[in-house]
C-alpha cells in the first residue's frame, strides 16, 4: 500500500472511530424525512386538489409555475441537507486541531499535504454517502406522501434518477467544502458558528436580496447554495423569488464547478493558513 | 530488533517574534544510552522536540535522526517513537481505536495495538474510551503510541509527569531496557532528580541555550568537589589532612575537604591510623549543580526572560 492509501485508511478510522457521524446522519435523515415529508403533503395536495389553492395561500395559480413536483421535493436532500456533509468536513479538521491529535497525526504521516488530501478523499466519500442517506429520506417519504395523493412519483424517469446522482455529488463536494472551511477557521466553535450562520441565515437572505435586480441575480447564482441547487437541477428556493417567477440559475455542470471552486480555494488557502503552521 | 540512529541538532534555533525560544542548540544524542535534556519548565525542551519531529518549523538550523530530517524518513513511526507531553487524544475514542488510527497510517500490523497496550499495562483498558483515563493512564497510553512501530529511537518529553509511584519506577526500569537492546533514548524533564537515577549522559539547556553536555557523573564532579569525613577523633583527622596539604573547612556534621574524590581522603586517614566515621561526597551536589547551571545562564541575557516568567 502506498502511504496516501494508508492515510486515506487512517482518515476512514479516524471518522469510523467516533460517534460523530451516525448522529449527524440520524439527525440529518430525520430533519429531511420531515420537511420532505410535510412540505410534500401539501403541494400534492394542492395539485392533486385536496387543498384547495386558495386555503393553501397560492392563488389561483396554483404550482403551474414551479414545473412539477417530484424533483422539488426530492431535492431537499441536498437543498436542505447541506448543512450536515459541511458540519462532518468542518469537525473532521477542526477536531484534530482541538484534540490535540494533529501531533500523532504528523508524526505518523509528517507529509501534511497529503494527509490533508486524503482527509479531502475520505470525507468526498463520506459525504457521497451522507447524500445516499438524504435521498433515503427525502425520496422515501416524499414519492411515499407523493403517491398517495395520487400524484405521479416520477420514479421510472430517468431525469430524475439524474437528479439523484447529481444529488449525491453535491452532497460529496459539500462534505469537502467543510474540510476547507476547517482548515480556514480551526476554531471549531467558529467554525460551527460559521457555518450554521452563513447556510441558515446569511446565504438565504442574500440570495433572495439578489433575486430583486437582474444585476444582483446574476451574482447571487455564484452563492454557493445557489450554485449547489444549480448542479442537483431543483431548488425549493426559487419558489421564493419575488413575482413567481423562478430565477434563471446556472446550467448545472456550472452550478457544480463553482462549488468545486469553493472547496479548493478554502481548502488551499486554509493549508496555508494553518495547516502548515507550527504545531505547538 | 530495531537499532538505534544517533539523533544531531546543529545550530538548531527558533524565534517566536522578538523572544528566542532555542538559540543556536548543537548535540548529539549517542544510541544505546539513555540522555537526559534538562532545563527549567520554558527553557525551550519541548520546542526543541518538536522541531527534531517535525512539527515546529526551526527558524534556522537542523535536526535530524540518523542523518535524515524526520519529515524525510520514509517510515517515521517504526523509527522514531514520540511521547510529547500534551496529551492528545480524542476523548471518544478508544485507546485500541486511537492506537488502531495510527497504525493504519503508518501501516504496522493490528497486532502491534495489543502488543503495546500490555507492554504499558493497559491490555484491560483497551476498550475504554480516553476520555475516561486518568493522567497517568493517559502518560502510558502516549507510551503506547511510542512504541507502536517499535522504534530505534525513543523521544519523551516529560514522561515522568503524572506517573504514581509504581508508574515511576516501571519507567525508569523501561528507559534502562530500551538503551540496553541499543536504542536512542532521549528524555526531557525539569527535574534532575527525577531522571538522575535512570540517564547516562545530560544536555543542559536554559533560555534556548547549552549550559552543559556530558556524562551525569562528570556533572556530579564539577557540581560538589568536596568530601565530607568526619571521625570521632577530628582534631587527629584535621591534622592528618593538613599534613596531606587538603584544604578542608569545619562543617555541621564533618570537615569537608576540597579533593576530587573519596578514595584519597580515605587513604590519607588510613594512612595516619585515624578512624572513620563518615566519608562520602558532599550531598547537596547534583541539583544544586543543576540549578546554579541553568540559573547563571538565565539572568542578564534577556532573550528567554519572558519565558521563563510565565513558567515560574
Amino acid at each position: 500500500m502506498t502511504s496516501f492509501s494508508r492515510a486515506i485508511g487512517a482518515e476512514f478510522a479516524k471518522l469510523g472511530t467516533t460517534r460523530m457521524w451516525w448522529v449527524l446522519a440520524a439527525v440529518m435523515f430525520g430533519y429531511i424525512a420531515l420537511l420532505a415529508g410535510g412540505l410534500a403533503a401539501l403541494f400534492a395536495g394542492i395539485e392533486s386538489g385536496v387543498i384547495s389553492p386558495d386555503a393553501a395561500g397560492t392563488g389561483s395559480q396554483g404550482l403551474a409555475g414551479f414545473g412539477s413536483l417530484p424533483p422539488l421535493i426530492y431535492s431537499f436532500a441536498s437543498s436542505v441537507g447541506y448543512v450536515f456533509p459541511v458540519l462532518l468536513g468542518a469537525l473532521s479538521t477542526t477536531g484534530e486541531f482541538r484534540h490535540q491529535t494533529l501531533t500523532p497525526t504528523f508524526l505518523a504521516n509528517p507529509r501534511r499535504a497529503q494527509v490533508l488530501g486524503a482527509k479531502t478523499v475520505t470525507l468526498f466519500v463520506v459525504g457521497a454517502f451522507f447524500g445516499v442517506v438524504a435521498l433515503l429520506a427525502s425520496v422515501g417519504v416524499g414519492a411515499l406522501v407523493i403517491n398517495a395523493f395520487d400524484v405521479d412519483p416520477l420514479l421510472a424517469d430517468s431525469a430524475t434518477w439524474a437528479l439523484f446522482g447529481r444529488t449525491v455529488l453535491a452532497m460529496a463536494v459539500w462534505s469537502t467544502i467543510g474540510v476547507g472551511l476547517g482548515v480556514l477557521v480551526p476554531s471549531q466553535v467558529a467554525s460551527i458558528v460559521i457555518v450554521l450562520a452563513f447556510t441558515q441565515f446569511v446565504e438565504p437572505l442574500l440570495r433572495f436580496a439578489s433575486l430583486f435586480t437582474e444585476v444582483t441575480q446574476g451574482i447571487g447564482n455564484y452563492l454557493p447554495g445557489a450554485a449547489s441547487d444549480a448542479l442537483v437541477g431543483a431548488s425549493f428556493f426559487t419558489l421564493a423569488a419575488p413575482g413567481g417567477s423562478p430565477a434563471a440559475m446556472l446550467e448545472w455542470w456550472q452550478g457544480g464547478l463553482v462549488l468545486l471552486a469553493y472547496a479548493v480555494a478554502a481548502t488551499v488557502i486554509g493549508n496555508a493558513v494553518s495547516w502548515k503552521r507550527d504545531v505547538t | 530488533m530495531p537499532v538505534g540512529a544517533v539523533i544531531e541538532f546543529s545550530s538548531i534555533t527558533k524565534t517566536f517574534g522578538s523572544v528566542t525560544a532555542v538559540d543556536r542548540l548543537s548535540f548529539t544524542v549517542e544510541p544505546g544510552r539513555v540522555t537526559g535534556f534538562l532545563g527549567p519548565n520554558g527553557a525551550g525542551k519541548t520546542t526543541t522536540l518538536r522541531m527534531l519531529l517535525g512539527l515546529v518549523a526551526p527558524t534556522s538550523g537542523t535536526a535530524t535522526i540518523g542523518g535524515i530530517r524526520y519529515r524525510d524518513l520514509p517510515r517515521p513511526l517504526q523509527t522514531v517513537g514520540a511521547a510529547l507531553e500534551a496529551a492528545s487524544f480524542h476523548p471518544g475514542r478508544t485507546a485500541r481505536n486511537h492506537l488502531a488510527v495510527y497504525a493504519t497510517a503508518a501501516g504496522l500490523p493490528a497486532a502491534r495495538i495489543d502488543a503495546v497496550l500490555h507492554t504499558v499495562g493497559l491490555g484491560a483498558h483497551g476498550s475504554q474510551r480516553v476520555g475516561g483515563y486518568s493522567l497517568g493512564m493517559r502518560q502510558r497510553l502516549g507510551l503506547a503510541f511510542t512504541l507502536l512501530g517499535d522504534p530505534g529511537v525513543l523521544v519523551l518529553d516529560e514522561p515522568i509527569n503524572g506517573l504514581d509511584p509504581e508508574g515511576i519506577k516501571w519507567i525508569r526500569g523501561f528507559l534502562r531496557s530500551m538503551a540496553d537492546e541499543g536504542r536512542t533514548v532521549l528524555v526531557s524533564s525539569h527535574l534532575l532528580s527525577e531522571v538522575q537515577q535512570s540517564v547516562d549522559d545530560v544536555i543542559i539547556i536554559a533560555g534556548g541555550a547549552l549550559v552543559h553536555r556530558g556524562t551525569l557523573s562528570s556533572l556530579e564532579t564539577e557540581a560538589a568537589p568536596r568530601i565530607l569525613v568526619d571521625s570521632p577523633d577530628r582534631p587527629a583527622l584535621a591534622a592528618a589532612l593538613g599534613r596531606a596539604g587538603i584544604e578542608f573547612s569545619v562543617g555541621r556534621t564533618g570537615l569537608l575537604a576540597a579533593a576530587p574524590d573519596a578514595a584519597l581522603i580515605g587513604h590519607i586517614a588510613f594512612s595516619a591510623g585515624v578512624e572513620l566515621s563518615a566519608l562520602h561526597r558532599e550531598r547537596k551536589g547534583l541539583e544544586d549543580a543543576f540549578l546554579a547551571l541553568v540559573n547563571e545562564t538565565g539572568t542578564g541575557t534577556g532573550n528567554s526572560s519572558t519565558e521563563r516568567g510565565e513558567s515560574r
